[in-house]
């Protein structure tokens, strides 16, 4: 782990979970896996915390334990996960727009805790709903157990691994710690509840017990007496199908952005019958025939089969080469090619880059160098028609930056400088992870910044924050207009001016945030999938 | 040897390669020496690209700021520990763990843990549960006894350990009992000869 990404996962921890944990994940990230006495001898905390913090950490998923030889458990945590705490709050907006509020609550409240069971998040998530409906309006159970289990359906939520349970025919005492298994068939199986009942609000619960079914009435603190029909069946998130999602949402726009809103379309209708049947590390999806893409597509297009032919020409014969023909039965066999279509979104992520850091003119060599892959600077300035003095001094800018690279053919066996050729060349994929390695440590700047922002004006936010405080409860008690402008007026105008400046400076500072990490997503999928082919 | 010393006598600023090649030209004007390191703030050419706004920018926006401060209300959200004090100079009654512990030992293996909702963390506890027992029989010995592990004593050793381990003190139990024990003791083996 390279020591950007340590440093981003040292904030992360803290600013969610508090300095103890912090500390121990950080340790576990750098020095891979450790057992339990070590972790607490070299950090230097009491074992009581160490326990603590791991607790939480595998609650989040962030850390994975193993059983060694010699009954050892061994923990190691997982640097790319807790990076992946940057991006919660998309993928919750991402359910919104796909499952309207209720979904969006049920992947907060699973990506908050980490892991529940599905009778514990629809309570909450029921619970939640009723607090913004209306008085005397309550939520139902079953429209959040619906929603559940359609997210399940769609594999945006899985369950997580479980405790096997084998016969008690084992002879031996219990292991250390339980190896939890999963099946791949079950990983989406909604457990058969019947969970019948309605959520609460927090003050008015006197009006909701009267007439509810006695059978499974929600208490608020004696559900330990009840047995809970689906006790060790706990659910998570799951990433990886949030991601092929951005991926297909990323496809789609850049089609859109060249082409037209057509063919976006066209695309995103054959991604969306492709998103169960192929894996999500694929090269290409599944071979469509242009007949089922016409049957599939949306209801509101209407366009006939020889506009659709000719678009999927179009599209199979675009430079870019997002969809591809693979055969002509079935009125033409299409592809869509995932890691090619990956490929380029990270090349133009490339050269936005280096236009809007060096130039346009920058940018016109840049893409020259990617497109004939090698060329000497004389050939540079020529085909760039930029004059020579210029063009030398930007190939430099950009090779001392690293976004290009030199490769030397050297025409003599001994290597000697006036007889080699020097040419420019750009490695998309190293070029890749430097950028991304840029982002990791722009994220760690930007948090940095936005805390010492805070720290700076912490006495000023408090002081505003009491004053609130005490607004409120006087509006509740029904307060005149003269005391509250009182009260107001506690805050003077240049604090007041400061309190707007720092919560735009913040606000700009955590919209940079995740600016930047829609750019390490592109970024990440690209080199993911690159060398996985490899 | 004698090109070696070079670099002062003949062919000083000589480079081992033509300066053609890679595009100096004789003459032209290199770009001054850097005597410092690079500025910490270098200053910006072009200015960045606006953020996106909008509907969905600021509706991902509160949301992130939103979910910082809701966990930070969570149980998940680990405080530091409180101070250990020295219980040497403050009255004993301040010390309410003592009672709470000797009940509840058995049932709880780590009463320090902020309450949460035991249903959902069953799982994770019986699981460390387990793995502490198991940790703990092992800290316990070593500190105690510094023998080699003896099945038969695992038993008695447990709860006494934990309560020492629990309070994080200099002090075994044994030193706040007041005395009510001592007679029940020694009932048995009275055919032990004393002397």
């Amino acid at each position: 782990m390279t020591q950007a990404e340590i440093k981003l996962c040292s904030l992360l921890l803290q600013e969610h979970f508090g300095e103890i944990v912090e500390k121990i994940g950080v340790h576990l990230i750098r020095t891979g896996s450790q057992p339990l006495r070590v972790i607490a001898h070299d950090t230097g905390t009491s074992l009581d915390q160490v326990k603590k913090a791991l607790c939480v950490l595998i609650q989040h998923n962030l850390v994975s334990y193993q059983v060694h030889k010699r009954g050892v458990v061994e923990y190691e945590a997982q640097c790319s996960r807790v990076l992946r705490m940057l991006r919660y709050p998309r993928y919750i907006y991402t359910t919104k727009t796909l499952y309207s509020d209720t979904g969006e609550l049920i992947v907060e409240e699973l990506l908050l805790n980490g892991k529940l069971t599905m009778s514990a998040v629809v309570k909450k998530v029921a619970d939640r709903l009723t607090e913004t409906m209306e008085d005397g309006k309550t939520m139902d159970y079953a429209e959040v157990s619906n929603t559940f289990v359609r997210l399940a359906d769609t594999h945006f939520v899985q369950r997580c691994p479980s405790v096997p349970t084998t016969e008690n025919s084992d002879p031996g005492p219990p292991p250390p710690a339980p190896t939890l298994v999963i099946n791949e068939k079950d990983m989406y199986l909604v457990p058969k509840l019947s969970l019948i009942g309605k959520g609460k609000r927090r003050r008015s619960s006197d009006e909701d017990a009267a007439g509810e079914p006695k059978a499974k009435r929600p208490k608020h603190t004696t559900d330990n007496k009840e047995p809970i029909p689906d006790d060790g069946i706990y659910w998570q998130a799951n990433l990886d199908r949030f991601h092929q999602h951005f991926r297909d949402q990323a496809i789609v726009s850049a089609v859109a952005n060249r082409m037209d809103q057509t063919s976006s379309e066209i695309v995103r209708t054959m991604l969306r019958m492709s998103e169960i049947t192929t894996s999500s590390s694929a090269p290409f999806t599944q071979p469509l025939s242009s007949n089922e893409i016409f049957r599939s597509l949306p209801v509101g297009y209407n366009i006939s089969k020889q506009v659709l032919d000719q678009y999927l020409t179009l599209l199979a014969d675009d430079p870019l080469e997002f969809v591809g023909k693979s055969g002509d039965s079935g009125g033409g066999m299409y592809v869509i090619n995932l890691h090619k279509a990956l490929a380029s979104l990270a090349t133009a992520t490339l050269e936005s880059v280096v236009q809007e850091r060096f130039g346009s003119r920058c940018a016109r060599i840049f893409r020259l160098v990617l497109q004939k892959k090698h060329l000497e600077q004389k050939q540079v300035e020529d085909f760039a028609m930029i004059p020579a003095k210029e063009a030398k001094d930007m190939l430099y800018k950009m090779l001392s930056e690293n976004f290009m690279s030199l490769q030397e053919i050297p025409k003599t066996p001994d290597h000697a400088p006036s007889r080699t050729f020097y040419l420019y060349t750009v490695n998309i994929l190293s070029a890749a992870r430097m950028l991304l390695h840029r982002c990791y440590k722009s994220i760690a700047n930007l948090i940095e910044r936005r805390q010492f922002e805070t720290k700076e004006n912490k006495r000023l936010l408090e002081k505003s924050q009491r004053v609130e405080a005490i607004i409120a409860s006087m509006q509740a008690t029904g307060a005149e207009e003269a005391q509250l402008q009182e009260i107001e007026e506690m805050i003077t105008a240049p604090e007041r001016q400061q309190l707007e400046t720092l919560k735009r400076n913040v606000n700009k500072l955590d919209a940079s945030e995740i600016q930047v990490d829609e750019t390490i997503f592109l970024l990440e999928s690209y080199i993911e999938c690159t060398t996985k082919r490899q | 040897m004698a090109s070696r010393g070079g670099g002062r006598g003949r062919g000083r600023g000589q480079l081992t390669f033509n300066m053609e090649a890679v595009g100096i030209g004789k003459g032209d004007t290199l770009p001054p020496p850097t005597l410092q390191p690079s500025p910490l703030f270098p200053p910006l050419e072009f200015r960045p690209v606006p953020l996106p706004s909008g509907e969905e920018g600021e509706y991902v926006l509160a949301l992130k700021q939103e979910l910082r401060g809701a966990m930070r209300q969570l149980p998940y959200f680990i405080r530091p520990a409180v101070p250990k004090r020295d219980w040497r100079r403050l009255p004993r009654e301040l010390k309410i763990r003592v009672r709470k512990l000797q009940k509840e030992r058995i049932t709880i293996l780590l009463p320090k843990r902020p309450p949460k909702t035991t249903e959902d963390k069953e799982e994770t506890i019986q699981k460390l549960e387990t793995l502490e027992k198991k940790e703990e029989e092992v800290t316990s010995e070593e500190d105690e006894e510094k023998e080699e592990e003896e099945e038969k004593e695992e038993e008695e050793e447990e709860e006494y350990d934990e309560e020492e381990h629990e309070e994080e003190t200099d002090y075994i139990m044994s030193y706040f009992d007041n005395g009510e024990d001592f007679g029940g003791d020694s009932d048995d083996n009275m055919d032990e000869a004393t002397y």
